[in-house]
C-alpha cells in the first residue's frame, strides 16, 4: 500500500516533466501544425540557463537559496522563452513566409536541435555540470510514503500550469486566435489577427515551460549534460501525441500516463526495460486509437 | 437482372442520418441522373457506393454481388469506377501514367516479376500501356500523353479524369458533378463525351449534375433525393413535373 | 548495345575497385570511406522510397538497420567463428563465401519483417502519427538489443572479423569491398525497377492523392506493406554490410542521430529522385570525412550547413528530377524512366 502511494507520487512527479515538456510541442503544433523537434533541446537549454542564473545568483550575488529560486523561475523561463523565440524567428518564420512544405521546417527544427545539443557541448565540453541546491530538502514521512518538498513543488507547478494554461487557451482573446489559426491559418490575418504576434506568443508560452521544467528537473536531479534533453524530449513529444497533439488536456493526460507506466515497470521488470515497454505501450494505443485520447480526426472530404 | 442495387440503405454521420432507407436500382446500359439540392447525400450516396464509407444499415449490391465488407479497390475491380467532385488526378504524374495505374486490379504480375523484369511483366506491361494509348487515343487525349494533369487546362482535367475511370473497364461509371466548373462550349463538348461514351463502351452511366439541361439532355432515368431520401424518380419529363422536385428542390423558380 | 552499357561500366568498375583494394593502391582509409558511401547509397535510396516516393515521414530507419546489423552478425558468427556464448563454429569456414551473401540476405528479411511494426500501423495512420510510430519503433528495436544479454546488451556484439578473415583465407580477395558494391547496386536496381513498373507507380499515386489511389483500384495497403517492407530490408542489408565492415556493432551506432542522417541524405538530395539520393548520399559522405577533423564542431556545421540548404533550396539537389532531366546526353547510354 505504501509502495503504491509512493509510486503514484513518482509517477506524478515525472509525470510533471513530461507534461511541461509536452505543452511545448502540443502549443506549437496546435498554432502551427509544425513537430518543433528542436523542443526537447530547448528543454536542456533551460535546465542550463537555470544553472548559470543559480550559480551565478548564488556565489556572484550571494543570495540565499530561497531568493534565488524565486528570481531563478522567471530569469529562466524568460531566457529560455528568448531561445524559442530565436528560433522561430531565423529558422522558422523565413520558410513560413516562403510557404516551403512543412518537411522542411520539420527538418529544420531537427538540425537546430542537434546544432543546441552539440554546440553546448562543444562550448561547455562533455564534463556534467552540478546544479547547486537551492531549497534545503525536506523529508516528510507519512505513514511510511516518503516524499519531499521538492516533489510536492513539481506537482503542484504542473497542476498550476495546466489551470493557468487552460485558462489562457480557453478564455482569452489571444489564446481564442491561437485556437483559430490551427483550423484556419489563411482566414485569420484576413479577420484582422495578427498572426506573427500569436506565433511568437506560442513559442514564449511552450519554451518558457520547457525552461521552468528544466529549472525544476535540474533541481530534482542536479546532474546536467547535453543530451539530457533529446531522450526526455522525444518521450514528451510521445506523451503529447498519445493525449492527442494539439490539445493541452492532451499533453498532461499523456505526460502523466507515460510516467505512470514507466514507474509501473519499474517497479516490475528491470528498470533497463523502462524506455521497451513504455514505447511498446504508447506504440499500442498510437494503432488502436490513431489520432490519440484527445486528438480529433479529421475527415477528409471527397 | 439491375446492375446496381441499392437496398434500404441508412447512413449515419455521428447522429446526422446522411442517407436514410434509400432504395435504387439502376439498370444496364443506360444514363442515368442523382439529382437533389446542396446537401442532400448525393456525393455520400456515391462514397457508398464506390466503398469508401461503409452503410450504417443496409446493402449494396453489384452485378449480383454484395459488396459489403469490400475496400474500395475491391469495389472498383468488381466494375465501379468514378470521377470526383474536384478532380483528383494524380497531378504529378503524367496522364499515360494515371491512365496505367489505374488498371492496378489487373495488372497480373507480382513485385518480384516487375523486379526480375520476367516476361509476363513485359508482356503485361507492354498490354497496359497498349491500352492506355488506345483509350486517349478514342478520346483524342493522346496528344496529352506526356503532360502533367497539373498543366492541363480544367475542362481537359476533367476529360482524362474520366479516361481514368475508363481504364478500369468499368461495368458502372459514376460521374460526380462532370460539369461543375467548366463554361457553355466544354458543357457541350462534355455532354457529346458522355453520349459517346454510353454509345461506344459497354458501360452503365450515373451521373450527378447540378445543371439542369446536361441531365435533362442525358439521362433517361433520374432519382431525386432530399436529405438522403427518395423524393421522386422517373424519366426526365416525369421529374420536370414533379410537384415534389419542383418545390424541394427548384423552389418556386421552373426550369 | 544500348542494353549492355551500363552493366560494361558497372563490370569494370567492380573490378579495378576489386583489383585497387587488392593491391593495397587504395589505402585503407579511402577504402573504408568507399565502403561507408556504399552504405549510405543503399540507406538513403531505401528511405527516399518511403520519405519522397511515398511521402512519409519515417524517422527510424536506424532501427532496421540494426535488425539487419544483429540477425547477420549473430548468424555469421554462429555458423563460421567461434565465439564463448554460441559456442564453435557450426560450418566450416571456407563455407563462409558462399554463405555470406546469403547472410546479408537473412538480415535484410529480418529487417523487413521488422518493417511491419511500421508498416501495420501505417494503414490507418498517416503524416505525424505514423512519424512519431517509426520513432517509437527506433526504440524499440534499440532497447531490444540493449536488453538481450546473449547478443552483448548495450556493450555491442563482435566476431565478424573473424567471418570476414575467413572469405579472405579461402579466395585472397578483397571480399567486403566487393560485396559493398554488389549490394549498393542490386540495392539501387530494385528500387529503380520498382519504382518505374505500373506496380510501383502506385507508391507515388497513395503520395499525392491516397483517396483517388484507393478509389481507382490500387490496394492501397498492400502497396505500403510493400514499400514499407522493401525500404526497412534494404536498411536492414546496409546495416548488415556496415557490421561486418566495423566487425562490430553496439546498439549506440543505430539510434535516431543515425536515422536523423539518413533522413539528411534524403533530403538533401531531393525527395523522389532516385539518383538525387545516390549523389547526396557520396556527397555527404565525403562531407562528413572532411569535417572530420572539426570533431565535436562537425555537428553544429553539418546541421547549419542543412539550415541554409533548407532556406535557399529546400528542394534539394535534383528536387524530384533525374541525372538526365539535367544531362539528356546521358540517355544515350542508359534508358532512366522506362
Amino acid at each position: 500500500m505504501e509502495s503504491l502511494v509512493q509510486n503514484i507520487l513518482n509517477a506524478l512527479q515525472w509525470g510533471s516533466f513530461y507534461a511541461l515538456i509536452a505543452l511545448g510541442y502540443t502549443l506549437v503544433y496546435g498554432v502551427l501544425t509544425l513537430i518543433n523537434f528542436a523542443h526537447g533541446d530547448v528543454f536542456m537549454v533551460g535546465a542550463y540557463i537555470a544553472f548559470f542564473v543559480s550559480t551565478f545568483l548564488l556565489t556572484t550575488l550571494g543570495l540565499p537559496g530561497w531568493g534565488v529560486l524565486i528570481l531563478a523561475i522567471p530569469l529562466t523561463m524568460f531566457f529560455t522563452s528568448l531561445v524559442g523565440v530565436t528560433l522561430e524567428r531565423v529558422a522558422y518564420r523565413p520558410l513560413r513566409r516562403k510557404g516551403a512544405h512543412r518537411l522542411y521546417v520539420v527538418i529544420t527544427a531537427l538540425m537546430a536541435g542537434l546544432i543546441l545539443e552539440h554546440a553546448n557541448l562543444a562550448i561547455l565540453g562533455a564534463s556534467r555540470k552540478a546544479f547547486p541546491s537551492l531549497i534545503e530538502e525536506q523529508v516528510y514521512n507519512i505513514g511510511g510514503v516518503v516524499f519531499t518538498n521538492l516533489k510536492l513543488g513539481v506537482i503542484f507547478t504542473a497542476a498550476a500550469v495546466f489551470v493557468l494554461l487552460n485558462f489562457i487557451v480557453t478564455k482569452t482573446k489571444i489564446g481564442m486566435a491561437m485556437r483559430a489559426i490551427s483550423y484556419d491559418k489563411f482566414a485569420v490575418p484576413l479577420m484582422g489577427i495578427p498572426i506573427d504576434q500569436i506565433i511568437v506568443f506560442t513559442f514564449i508560452l511552450g519554451s518558457s515551460m520547457a525552461g521552468l521544467a528544466g529549472l525544476l528537473f535540474a533541481m530534482s536531479y542536479p546532474v546536467l549534460e547535453p543530451y539530457m534533453g533529446a531522450l526526455i524530449g522525444w518521450k514528451a513529444f510521445i506523451a503529447a501525441v498519445v493525449g492527442g497533439i494539439g490539445d493541452i488536456r492532451g499533453a498532461f493526460i499523456g505526460g502523466f500516463l507515460l510516467g505512470a507506466v514507466e514507474i509501473m515497470v519499474v517497479a516490475v521488470f528491470p528498470s533497463t526495460y523502462r524506455d521497451l515497454i513504455a514505447f511498446s505501450v504508447l506504440l499500442i494505443i498510437l494503432a488502436v486509437r490513431p489520432t490519440g485520447l484527445f486528438g480529433v480526426a479529421r475527415h477528409t472530404k471527397i | 437482372m439491375s446492375l446496381l442495387e441499392i437496398k434500404s440503405m441508412t447512413h449515419r454521420f455521428g447522429g446526422l442520418k446522411a442517407v436514410s432507407e434509400l432504395n435504387i436500382s439502376i439498370e444496364p446500359g443506360r444514363v442515368e441522373g442523382l439529382i437533389g439540392h446542396n446537401g442532400a447525400g448525393k456525393t455520400t450516396v456515391f462514397n457508398l457506393v464506390s466503398g469508401f464509407y461503409t452503410p450504417t444499415e443496409g446493402n449494396i449490391i453489384v452485378d449480383g454481388q454484395d459488396t459489403g465488407g469490400l475496400k474500395p479497390h475491391q469495389v472498383t475491380a468488381l466494375g465501379v469506377a468514378r470521377t470526383f467532385q474536384n478532380i483528383r488526378l494524380w497531378k504529378d504524374m503524367t496522364v499515360l501514367d494515371n491512365i496505367r495505374i489505374s488498371q492496378h486490379h489487373r495488372l497480373g504480375y507480382s513485385f518480384f516479376d516487375a523486379v526480375m523484369r520476367t516476361k509476363r511483366y513485359m508482356k503485361r506491361e507492354s498490354e497496359i500501356t497498349a491500352e492506355a494509348y488506345k483509350l486517349l487515343e478514342e478520346l483524342s487525349l493522346v496528344d496529352f500523353a506526356n503532360e502533367y494533369p497539373k498543366n492541363l487546362p480544367y475542362g481537359t482535367q476533367r476529360k482524362v479524369e474520366i479516361a481514368r475511370a475508363l481504364s478500369v473497364k468499368p461495368k458502372l461509371l459514376l460521374l460526380d458533378e462532370p460539369a461543375a466548373g467548366l463554361n457553355s462550349s466544354d458543357v457541350v463538348t462534355l455532354i457529346n463525351l458522355v453520349k459517346w461514351i454510353s454509345d461506344n463502351f459497354p458501360v452503365t452511366i450515373w451521373m450527378i449534375e447540378h445543371h439542369m439541361d446536361v441531365v435533362m439532355e442525358l439521362c433517361s432515368h433520374i432519382v431525386c433525393i432530399d436529405f438522403g431520401e427518395t423524393i421522386a424518380e422517373g424519366t426526365p419529363e416525369e421529374i420536370r413535373n414533379n410537384p415534389a422536385v419542383i418545390s424541394a428542390y427548384l423552389g418556386d423558380d421552373n426550369i | 548495345m544500348k542494353r549492355y552499357n551500363v552493366q560494361i561500366i558497372l563490370a569494370v568498375a567492380l573490378a579495378i575497385l576489386a583489383y585497387l583494394a587488392q593491391e593495397e593502391i587504395i589505402g585503407k582509409y579511402a577504402l573504408s570511406v568507399l565502403m561507408f558511401m556504399g552504405i549510405n547509397v543503399i540507406l538513403s535510396t531505401s528511405l527516399n522510397l518511403v520519405n519522397g516516393y511515398m511521402g512519409e515521414f519515417s524517422c527510424g530507419h536506424a532501427g532496421f538497420m540494426a535488425v539487419g546489423a544483429y540477425v547477420s552478425s549473430v548468424l555469421g558468427v554462429m555458423l563460421f567463428a567461434k565465439d564463448k556464448v554460441f559456442g564453435p563454429a557450426l560450418l566450416d569456414p571456407s563455407l563462409s563465401i558462399w554463405v555470406f551473401p546469403l547472410i546479408v540476405i537473412i538480415g535484410g528479411i529480418a529487417a523487413a519483417l521488422a518493417g511491419l511494426l511500421v508498416a501495420i500501423p501505417s494503414f490507418k495512420t498517416r503524416g505525424d502519427y505514423l512519424a512519431i510510430i517509426t520513432i517509437a519503433a527506433n526504440y524499440i528495436v534499440i532497447s531490444v538489443v540493449e536488453n538481450i544479454d546473449t547478443i552483448g546488451g548495450a556493450r555491442g556484439f563482435m566476431g565478424m572479423k573473424s567471418v570476414v578473415k575467413a572469405m579472405g583465407k579461402t579466395i585472397d580477395m578483397p571480399w567486403m569491398p566487393i560485396w559493398v558494391f554488389i549490394f549498393t547496386i542490386l540495392s539501387v536496381w530494385i528500387i529503380r525497377r520498382f519504382i518505374s513498373s505500373t506496380f510501383g507507380k502506385g507508391v507515388p499515386a497513395i503520395n499525392q492523392d491516397e483517396i483517388a489511389a484507393e478509389i481507382m483500384s490500387v490496394n492501397t495497403n498492400k502497396m505500403k506493406m510493400v514499400a514499407f517492407m522493401l525500404s526497412s530490408g534494404l536498411a536492414g542489408v546496409a546495416g548488415a554490410l556496415f557490421a561486418y565492415i566495423l566487425g562490430y556493432v553496439n546498439p549506440g551506432s543505430f539510434t535516431i542521430l543515425k536515422s536523423t542522417e539518413v533522413l539528411v541524405m534524403v533530403y538533401l538530395g531531393g525527395m523522389g529522385s532516385l539518383s538525387g539520393s545516390v549523389l547526396s548520399a557520396i556527397l555527404f559522405t565525403l562531407l562528413l570525412e572532411a569535417l572530420r577533423p572539426l570533431q565535436i564542431i562537425k555537428w553544429v556545421v553539418v546541421p547549419f550547413l542543412l539550415i541554409l540548404l533548407m532556406q535557399f533550396r529546400p528542394e534539394g539537389i535534383m528536387g524530384n528530377r533525374e541525372l538526365p532531366d539535367f544531362f539528356p546526353r546521358l540517355k544515350r547510354f542508359y534508358a532512366f524512366k522506362d
